[in-house]
């Protein structure tokens, strides 16, 4: 059975004591491991074949903002899917949350001109985080699988939507430019709308690092009936969990409007399967309890890339969607077979 | 922590306040009576020790102290004051730390972060403080005198190290009482010997232990005081160091002889199933069994030693690397359990309510469950064919229940167990593999239980048994095979096969803890026999 219950002296491998040399491979070996960094290497030889067919892809200053552009909606939606995954959940209404929310927008600036942008986004991020709180009251205190909840409350948020829009579509020219450029503008060749999702990732990955809430987000997905007997407050945080989700899907709803400059019944029609693909392909366990927020935006970056590379890679439209699907696969069954080999090698080691 | 740590052993009728004082408590679970009078007093620096039968109630009282549960009635109090947990965190806030036989960890996440969850260091900006974290976890750690990477994940470790992650989470909790649901059940010699120099250090420095165990030569050698528990009853509390074993075990039973029904002779006839070199890494190696026609073979050891993990492999629910399995010598594929039922397997898994019984439907719903192919009409099942196919079963063992078509969920454990016995026995086996046959059934039924299986085998059924309860196994079995660390370490004839001999073949390996005492005495023996 286990050394580590034989006197110290005995112990195994001692660990933190090797040569530097040891350090550094361990450190390589580690970052090999690491599911972010496979998934960035994927990214960038993605990236590199693009730019090799057509250098446009990259070199020239559209390419080079789209490539940051475009992924940054998807950024925040997976960074809010993977609060709610991590703790074993999921949530499926983020693209409706989104729509509605960037309807919203719209509709403020028509019937209230002269609102300011600040208020606009706060009520599109409020609303949000509104349909998060129907969304975790269910799923917490209701004890229904999120995946029912959240594919009800899907269906009845765009039903919403449409019934709120009518054929009504809001235009670029009903919204004011200043807002609009929030959605183009940027800082030092760094559009603005990804700095804002950056800075969100970045807001998620401290907060799930550094909070006592944040690792107990962790704690319930690894062993829900663990998190109970330890006395942790499971629905508050799954509650939580649900809340910041729909805070940033309708922070992704407002900046869809200014990106975009219209709002149809259409947006976000199923960009919530993208958001828990990314997360997926990002490492986040779909079982909860493990993966970060950076594997998530990471994932969703590739995810946003990929789609874009393919046609240039000359691959036809109907492979297109068969490579994505491909890719959550070969995440999935790759994370199944790490995970059997590594419970199977801390067995042996045990048996040693 | 306490702020005058005691040294000496505790002082039984001393006149320390009682850390924990518990009276008269009840509980019931339906209609089953799991805990009738639940009465412990534990003293500030001492270790308690809480001794009865499987199904004595044990589990049920710290259950309570613990705030899993909430009692029905009587009285509790923890420091002196009156306290009423209603949750876990509760009992956890007030001092109240418990370690169960399977500790409940969080895989994905770090040692230290186990140890803290829910009350992390916090620094500047209510911040976790990983440094300060990591270096109590050392400390705890080293005045523990563990080796363990507080860094790595809890994900792999032995249950004698998860162990000893709870303790160090009470520990760093400054828990006032530390209770112990069996802790060394599934430990070895070492490894006991190490937890029980961490709970007599923390004895001395004044906290009140629970130490809830089967055996007896730890019981001896650790508490100070003990009481003793039947049928979910408070039988009395006495200082260790004025009783014996044999009086223990006394108390414990103190049933009429009867009440345990020994199997009756039956031919014993060909070989059903035949076990080759089965191994599954981690959990059992090159377990070789045979059951024969009419015979009952009894799987003893300790929980935790894999025997349900070999029964689920055989019946295919499970994996396994290397070996095979043949009924009446044909080879049954791995991994099928329809291809077992269609060789003549049936399993009564450990835990029927999840496992073995939908509860929520009715007990013809259940008995018919398996043989359903057999009894639809173009693609459609109906009740009343249901209710024909059931109720011969139903009425053979005598499963008392109004009408068969109540929920399972209303009756008593006893009958449920005879429900699922009844379902697989519409399946026509000839091998009858059961985990655990009267596990939660109250003394008076569970001789229903071994007459049922005493009468199957006088049948001609095979039959595979693991069972916990010594009693059990030594009054029905034909052959015992001891399992200790996944590996059968003893094949004992019934002559052969005595309480000493059964333990010792189960939890061999303790050289540290030198002589061997006898776990469960000649009082028990003699009444196994009778």
């Amino acid at each position: 059975m286990s050394a580590t219950l034989a006197p110290p002296s005995t112990g195994g491998a001692p660990s933190g004591s090797g040569a530097s040399g040891g350090r550094v491979r361990a450190a390589l070996g580690h970052a090999l491991r690491s599911r972010e960094i496979a998934v960035a290497v994927v990214l960038l030889l993605v990236v590199a074949a693009a730019t090799a067919r057509n250098d446009s892809f990259l070199l020239s200053g559209d390419g080079w903002r789209d490539l940051l552009l475009t992924p940054s909606i998807l950024l925040l939606l997976a960074a809010g899917q993977m609060l709610v995954i991590v703790t074993r959940s999921v949530d499926l209404s983020v693209g409706s949350t989104m729509a509605l929310t960037a309807y919203l927008t719209g509709r403020l600036f028509i019937d209230q001109p002269g609102l300011p942008i600040p208020v606009v986004v706060l009520a599109g991020v409020a609303m949000g985080a509104l349909l998060g709180v129907v969304n975790g009251v269910l799923v917490a205190y209701a004890g229904v699988p999120a995946l029912v909840i959240t594919l009800g409350t899907m269906y009845v948020y765009r039903g919403a939507m449409l019934s709120w829009a009518g054929s009504d579509r809001i235009t670029a020219d009903q919204m004011p430019k200043d807002f609009l450029s929030l959605g183009t503008s940027s800082l030092l060749g760094i559009p603005v709308l990804t700095i804002v999702a950056l800075l969100v990732v970045a807001a998620v990955g401290y907060y799930l690092h550094t909070a006592r809430s944040g690792r107990e987000l962790y704690a319930i997905g690894s062993d829900p009936d663990a998190a109970r007997l330890y006395g942790l407050k499971v629905p508050t945080r799954v509650l939580t969990a649900f809340v910041l989700c729909g805070a940033l899907a309708g922070l992704a709803g407002v900046l869809h409007a200014a990106r975009y400059g219209s709002v149809s019944s259409s947006v976000g029609n199923g960009i919530e399967l993208q958001a828990v693909g990314a997360a997926v392909i990002g490492g986040v366990a779909i079982f909860g309890g493990s993966g970060t927020v950076w594997g998530a935006a990471i994932g969703a970056v590739l995810l946003v890339t990929i789609n874009r590379a393919l046609p240039i890679l000359g691959i036809p439209e109907f492979w297109q969607r068969a490579v994505v699907g491909a890719l959550i696969l070969g995440a999935v069954v790759l994370d199944r077979l790490l995970a059997a080999r590594r419970a199977r090698r801390l067995d042996e080691e045990r048996e040693d | 922590m306490t702020p005058s740590p005691t040294t000496a052993p505790a002082n039984p009728g001393g006149d320390a306040r009682p850390v924990l004082e518990m009276a008269d408590v009840r509980k019931s679970f339906g209609p089953v009576a799991a805990l009738r009078s639940g009465t412990l007093t534990v003293r500030p620096g001492s270790i308690h020790a809480l001794v009865g039968e499987n199904g004595a109630g044990k589990s049920t009282l710290v259950k309570i102290v613990a705030g899993v549960h909430r009692r029905d009635g009587g009285t509790l109090r923890f420091e002196g004051d009156d306290v009423d947990f209603a949750s876990t965190a509760d009992s956890k806030a007030a001092g109240i730390a418990v370690i169960y036989q399977e500790p409940t960890l969080f895989p994905d996440l770090s040692v230290t972060e186990n140890i803290f969850m829910g009350r992390q260091p916090l620094g500047r900006g209510r911040r976790i403080d990983r440094a300060a974290m990591l270096a109590e976890t050392r400390a705890i750690f080293a005045r523990l005198g563990v080796d363990i990477d507080p860094r790595r994940p809890a994900l792999g470790l032995s249950i004698a190290d998860q162990q000893i992650i709870e303790i160090a989470k009470a520990i760093s909790l400054d828990a006032r009482l530390l209770i112990m649901d069996e802790p060394t059940a599934a430990l070895s010699g070492v490894e006991v010997e190490r937890l029980f120099a961490v709970a007599r250090s923390l004895r001395d420095e004044g906290r009140g232990l629970v130490f809830i165990s089967h055996r007896f030569e730890e019981v001896f050698a650790l508490c100070d005081e003990v009481t003793v528990m039947r049928d979910g009853e408070y039988v009395a509390t006495t200082a260790i160091a004025s009783t014996t074993p044999d009086a223990i075990v006394e108390m414990m039973v103190g049933r009429e002889v009867g009440e345990l029904f020994p199997k009756q002779p039956a031919t014993i006839g060909e070989v059903v199933l035949k076990v080759e070199g089965l191994s599954s890494a981690g959990t059992f190696r090159g377990i070789d069994l045979e059951v024969r026609a009419g015979e009952i073979v009894g799987l003893a050891g300790l929980v935790g030693a894999g025997r349900s993990e070999i029964a689920r492999a055989v019946f295919g629910v499970d994996r396994y690397d290397a070996g095979r399995v043949t009924m009446h010598g044909k080879p049954v594929p791995a991994r099928r359990p329809r291809a077992a039922i269609a060789a003549g397997m049936a399993f009564v898994p450990e835990d029927r309510r999840k496992q073995g019984l939908v509860v929520d439907n009715s007990v013809a719903h259940n008995v018919a469950a398996v043989i359903r192919t057999r009894l639809d009409r173009l693609g459609f099942l109906t009740n009343r064919a249901e209710n024909r196919a059931s109720a011969p079963w139903a009425g053979r063992l005598e499963v008392k229940t109004n009408a068969l078509d109540m929920p399972a969920t209303t009756m008593s454990g006893g009958n449920q167990q005879k429900v699922v016995i009844a379902k697989w026995l519409a399946t026509e086996p000839t091998l009858l593999i059961i985990d655990e046959p009267t596990r939660g059934i109250d003394v008076g039924t569970k001789s229903e239980v071994h007459r049922l299986l005493s009468d199957l085998a006088g049948q001609g059924l095979a039959i595979l048994m693991i069972s916990s309860e010594l009693p059990e196994v030594l009054g029905m079995a034909d052959r015992v095979l001891v399992v200790r660390e996944g590996e059968i370490t003893a094949e004992l004839s019934r002559s052969e096969a005595t309480p000493e001999a059964v333990m010792k073949a189960a939890t061999a390996g303790h050289e540290s803890t030198g002589e061997l005492a006898p776990v469960l005495p000649d009082a028990l023996m003699k009444e196994v026999s009778a």
